[in-house]
């Protein structure tokens, strides 16, 4: 009785009891009761967290290059369960990316862009955008090595904007190199400036729902038409519908909860993200990746041709946003169902998969060389047993001259270009004496650093790489004839 | 009465005048001010002459690891204003100086003395010993800065990160010397 009293006295002065009384019960339509329309409450409740223990991270994490790298050593292992913040943060943010992707795709299959929502799709473009800013700039703050080489490819991509190119660069870090201004820039974008746009984007688009009413859900034949469209809508939710609250929410809720009990796992059982190596740029024994939303980046910009490179990687995110934000004008009318629309089911199963694809191959990245494998990985015994001194010679060779940064041998080495185990039913000793000297294919030319005795020790090795059954290449019209560079032939 | 609402759409719009007038002036610095870093020194720039080191510190014919502190730099900086570059002793005054940062977008190129190559981690860029693109995705060849020899020390001129846009000032010929692969 006491706190009913309390309750209406609030109420009498707040006047807010009755509109959110009304936005909880306000009618959906039954169908919308769905296990599919979850991801949106969830983004949202992930956004929410992220607030929570991004403030919390705040109190501790100090925004200065020199000091940064060493507040998140002191939240790791200084303060108690200061690493299981950051996990959550950091998993927290992946998750984040994860599902707003899984909402967006869900709302493009079931075409709930169209008429009367336009507008909800290009708000959630903005918070598509602002997420993935929110992933880079966090990302920027944990400022170890890998933040330091990623806004150094950040500042390359930008300076290759034609005329205003090195303005943008100097204007992204602050200043003329990635420094002190830099981070203090990061830290204001990723704590003020980009979550307070979150914040009106959300609420705006939230707020839309709740007007606009949920999307219902798409019947193959059930044409959307801005003529009919909002009548059609009312009489789905007035015959047929139900209150959010509890009919649809329950779902939501439980989603909800299961994600963050996600989040909390994989902070619990995997930690945080780092930080690797401290932020000095002379340290260059590094191996700078990106995080997992930008992976897929990370392999898109390895694999492009060089000569296109510059023009997908400005003209194409142009080209992509303008796409999203024209979609609900392209198409506001029509068929919502994806069983009467098969390109948006091709173009998300396509998305999806190259998506996953290039994050694996990304993982993988096949095109950065081994560093150090040439100092470092055997040559495998077998390989070597019985062989002339000539060709152990070239095996020398082989490893002094880093060719197994980039060539594999026995599954050990850089995968850059081919692997070497069975070169020699591949090329003749002619195309690898040309292979080896004048280069071409990724593989620079070695003629200039290498001594002809070298060369020779070199493809008398490689010539031995072949498997025990295979005979090795060999030229056509020599056939027959002893190879004359070689010296002579080792017993096979 | 007609006269009295007139008078009030007068003031009001007098008031939406008086704070777009103050919205703009309070304009001018703000964006003056986030514009700050991209000109300095009226559009002269970050870079000026900084000291690597004397000429005994690169032994000629080898290319060698030098790290200077960014002649722009803040307290607040800690290690990151410290940079790392490359630099090659062709003979006497003669020297090639190389950004760390490969042409193709940024990361940090090792040089192997063994094989006479430049290897970039991430994308896979390589470069010869004169800097010129030997293979991978890299535009150009490496970044030079523009160096002296003054009283037995090794100057350059550096303070700003190279970029496809800003590739630290004219670009040194080096076709007639150094070592040119395919020349």
């Amino acid at each position: 009785m006491r706190l009913k009293a309390l309750g209406e006295w609030f109420d009498q002065r707040l006047k807010l009891g009755t509109p959110i009384r009304e936005v909880a019960t306000h009618h959906v339509p039954r169908s919308t009761a769905s296990w599919c329309y979850v991801f949106g409450s969830a983004a949202l409740t992930l956004f929410i967290i992220q607030v929570v223990t991004g403030i919390l991270l705040a109190i501790t994490y100090v925004p200065s290059a020199a000091e940064a790298w060493n507040s998140l050593q002191t939240l790791n292992h200084g303060l108690t369960l200061g690493w299981f913040l950051r996990g959550v943060h950091g998993w927290g943010s992946n998750f984040m990316v994860v599902v707003v992707a899984i909402h967006m795709a869900q709302v493009f299959l079931f075409g709930a862009y169209k008429y009367p929502r336009e507008l909800t799709w290009i708000l959630g473009v903005f918070l598509l955008i602002c997420t993935l800013g929110m992933a880079f700039t966090g990302q920027v703050l944990r400022f170890d090595q890998d933040a330091y080489w990623g806004l150094g490819i950040g500042v390359a991509i930008v300076g290759r904007v034609p005329l205003v190119g090195g303005a943008l660069v100097n204007l992204l870090l602050g200043g003329p190199i990635i420094a002190g201004d830099t981070l203090s820039r990061f830290f204001a974008l990723h704590v003020f400036v980009i979550p307070g746009l979150l914040i009106v984007f959300v609420t705006l688009h939230v707020l839309m729902v709740v007007t606009l009413g949920v999307n219902d859900w798409p019947m193959p034949g059930r044409v959307v038409r801005r003529e009919t469209y909002l009548k059609e809508y009312a009489e789905l939710t007035h015959k047929e519908g139900v209150p959010f609250v509890p009919a649809a929410i329950w779902k939501d809720m439980f989603f909800s909860a299961c994600v963050l009990l996600a989040v909390t796992a994989c902070a619990a059982f995997f930690g945080p993200f780092g930080p690797t190596g401290v932020p000095d740029p002379t340290i260059i024994q590094t191996n700078p990746r990106p995080d997992l939303p930008f992976q897929w980046l990370f392999a898109v910009l390895s694999l492009l041709p060089p000569s296109t490179e510059t023009v997908i990687i400005l003209v194409g995110p142009v080209i992509l946003l303008v796409a999203l934000f024209l979609l609900p004008f392209y198409s506001g009318e029509g068929e919502k169902s994806w069983r009467r629309r098969p390109f948006p089911v091709l173009i998300v199963l396509l998305v999806g998969v190259a998506l996953v694809v290039l994050t694996r191959l990304a993982v993988r990245s096949p095109w950065s060389p081994v560093m150090d494998a040439w100092g470092g990985d055997p040559v495998p015994p077998e390989y070597l047993r019985g062989r002339s001194a000539l060709e152990l010679q070239g095996a020398l060779v082989l490893q002094d001259k880093q060719c197994r940064n980039c060539h594999a041998l026995g599954g050990l080495g850089g995968r850059r270009g081919p692997a070497l185990d069975s070169v020699a039913v591949r090329l003749t000793p002619d195309q690898l004496i040309r292979q080896v000297i004048q280069g071409g294919g990724n593989m620079p030319a070695y003629g200039k650093n290498l001594r002809p005795a070298q060369v020779t020790a070199l493809v008398a090795f490689l010539e031995t790489l072949h498997p025990p059954g295979q005979r090795p290449a060999q030229d056509a019209s020599q056939a027959g004839l002893p190879s004359p560079d070689l010296g002579s032939p080792a017993p096979r | 009465m007609s006269d009295d609402v007139s008078r009030r759409n007068v003031l009001f719009r007098l008031g939406v005048l008086v704070n777009g007038a103050v919205a703009a002036l309070l304009a001018v610095p703000i964006v003056g001010y986030l514009l700050a870093p991209v000109r300095r020194n009226g559009g002269v720039g970050y870079m000026s002459w900084i000291t690597l080191g004397t000429l005994g510190e690169f032994p000629e014919g080898q290319t060698r690891m030098a790290t200077f502190r960014n002649p722009f730099r803040r307290p607040w900086d800690g290690q990151t204003a410290d940079i790392p570059c490359w630099v090659r002793h062709l003979e006497g005054e003669n020297f090639q100086v190389f950004a760390i940062n490969c042409a193709h977008l940024g990361c940090p190129v090792r040089w192997f003395p063994q094989s006479e190559l430049f290897m970039c981690p991430c994308h896979g860029g390589v470069y010869y010993a004169d800097g010129s693109r030997a293979s991978g995705p890299p535009p150009r060849a490496l970044f030079q800065y523009p160096y002296k020899v003054e009283n037995g020390q090794l100057m350059i001129l550096a303070g700003q990160i190279p970029t496809l846009a800003q590739p630290l000032g004219p670009q040194v010929q080096t076709a007639d010397r150094g070592r040119m692969p395919c020349a």
